[in-house]
């Protein structure tokens, strides 16, 4: 059987896949991170984005062999060990971007990339059609758009911490 | 999917080698169609050949008037990449409407290019653009290498290495995209360089992306969007399925052209 060695939240694996493996089935059956969902399984939803080597990508839609040797982030490696999160995962929490929270972790992934790729900021239509890759049933996105905008600042240093949603 | 033996060679030799050593091999580079066409068991590889060892299918450089641009390059790097936005700012800014970011940050110029999907963006540009594709065997122009739905000219084993393309004087592109697969209803890419005045459509023909010679040549002889305008495409010639008819999507080819001159400026 094919082993893949990778490096997932910082750890490295080496685990026996079969060619077929998807990546997410290794992070969920293998690694047991499963928090990152699959929804359609068609590359279409998003629930599944991960970061490989800083980018987003569809963990249903590649190989686990075709990983060997990457930098895998999952939702499970943004939180510091002592339990603060992610300025985008504090900013979801903040802003209740979320209502079932199936999407969410994929989501997240993607928005930190949208956010580490504009350093120069984003409008707020940028950041509706950076999600095109993400879909979510059920909160009409008004509020995931305002959780982006919010943690773009935070983690572009233009704001310590995030402002209240009730402000 | 049915399993498959994996593969990941380093030089393109290697590559063409074992596609050549067993005929139901399959290469794969981004993988955005190969891999859900394997999940739907469209298709039984015996094997899969991953194209992303090979370092000299990547890269973005300029050679004198000349863009080449390495067959796994991705759609993000086509679109992000400062010779393709300065030299051809339509095709980046086309590159950045393929898919969604996470299609993009994997699927590759080359691996769209082979496949020639009627909605894909890339063979519309190309066929505009007076591109060449580079194969393992030989140079083979847009005209020549685009044959039809999802037929080009490559050969069994064959593989695409590298496009090339004039730069334009100018060039520009408008797509209807589908408002839930956010595929293309119809795209028209319309340039004028060194092989003329080029338009040609994706999306909404029915034998796959097709020059579009009538608006050819009225805009050689008036570079404005009012001089396509009054062109009406055949709708026998177009695709009518449930998310437009053929009449609709005739319609929308006169309707994108015009955007497009209007793009290109």
């Amino acid at each position: 059987m094919p082993q893949v060695t990778l490096t997932v939240n910082g750890t490295k694996h080496t685990v026996e896949v079969e060619a077929r493996t998807l990546l997410v089935e290794l992070l969920r059956e293998k690694l047991r991170l499963t928090g990152t969902h699959v929804g359609c399984d068609t590359s279409q939803c998003g629930a599944c984005v991960v970061h490989m080597g800083g980018d987003s990508i569809k963990s249903c839609t590649i190989l686990a062999v075709q990983c060997e040797g990457a930098e895998v982030t999952t939702i499970e490696g943004l939180a510091k060990p002592d339990g603060t999160l992610h300025p985008m995962q504090e900013a979801f929490r903040e802003y209740h971007a979320l209502q079932c929270g199936f999407c969410t972790p994929g989501m997240v992934m993607s928005a930190i990339d949208l956010v580490n790729k504009h350093p120069q900021g984003l409008t707020e239509q940028e950041i509706r059609e950076g999600l095109e890759g993400n879909i979510c049933r059920c909160t009409g996105y008004h509020n995931i758009v305002k959780a982006i905008a919010a943690a773009a600042d935070v983690m572009h240093g233009k704001r310590s911490e995030l402002a209240r949603a009730a402000e | 999917m049915y399993d498959f033996t994996y593969h990941k060679p380093s030089s393109v030799a290697d590559a063409v080698k074992l596609l050549a050593a067993d005929p139901d091999a399959r290469p794969i580079s981004g993988g955005m169609t190969l891999l859900p066409a394997l999940k739907l068991r469209l298709n039984k590889p015996s094997a899969v050949v991953d194209l992303s060892g090979i370092a000299e299918l990547r890269g973005i450089r300029r050679e004198g008037s000349t863009i080449v641009i390495g067959a796994m390059t991705k759609h993000y790097e086509v679109a992000t990449s400062p010779e393709i936005k300065s030299a051809i700012p339509a095709l980046a800014a086309m590159a950045a409407t393929i898919g969604d970011t996470q299609v993009r940050n994997r699927g590759t110029m080359g691996g769209s290019v082979a496949n020639n999907d009627p909605s894909a963006d890339y063979p519309a540009a190309l066929l505009a653009l007076g591109g060449t594709i580079q194969t393992d065997k030989r140079k083979i122009s847009a005209d020549d290498f685009f044959q039809g739905v999802f037929a080009t000219a490559l050969e069994m084993g064959e593989l695409v290495t590298a496009i090339h393309i004039p730069v334009p004087e100018k060039a520009g592109y408008a797509k209807m995209r589908n408002p839930a697969s956010r595929y293309s209803m119809a795209g028209v890419f319309v340039a004028k360089g060194p092989h003329g005045v080029r338009v040609a459509a994706n999306g909404a023909g029915a034998n796959g992306s097709f020059r579009v010679k009538e608006m050819e040549a009225a805009l050689a002889a008036n570079w404005s969007p009012e001089a396509v305008a009054g062109i009406k495409l055949d709708p026998f010639l177009m695709n009518g399925d449930i998310h437009g008819s053929a009449e609709y999507r005739a319609h929308l080819v006169t309707v994108m052209a015009k955007r497009a001159v209007a793009e290109a400026g």
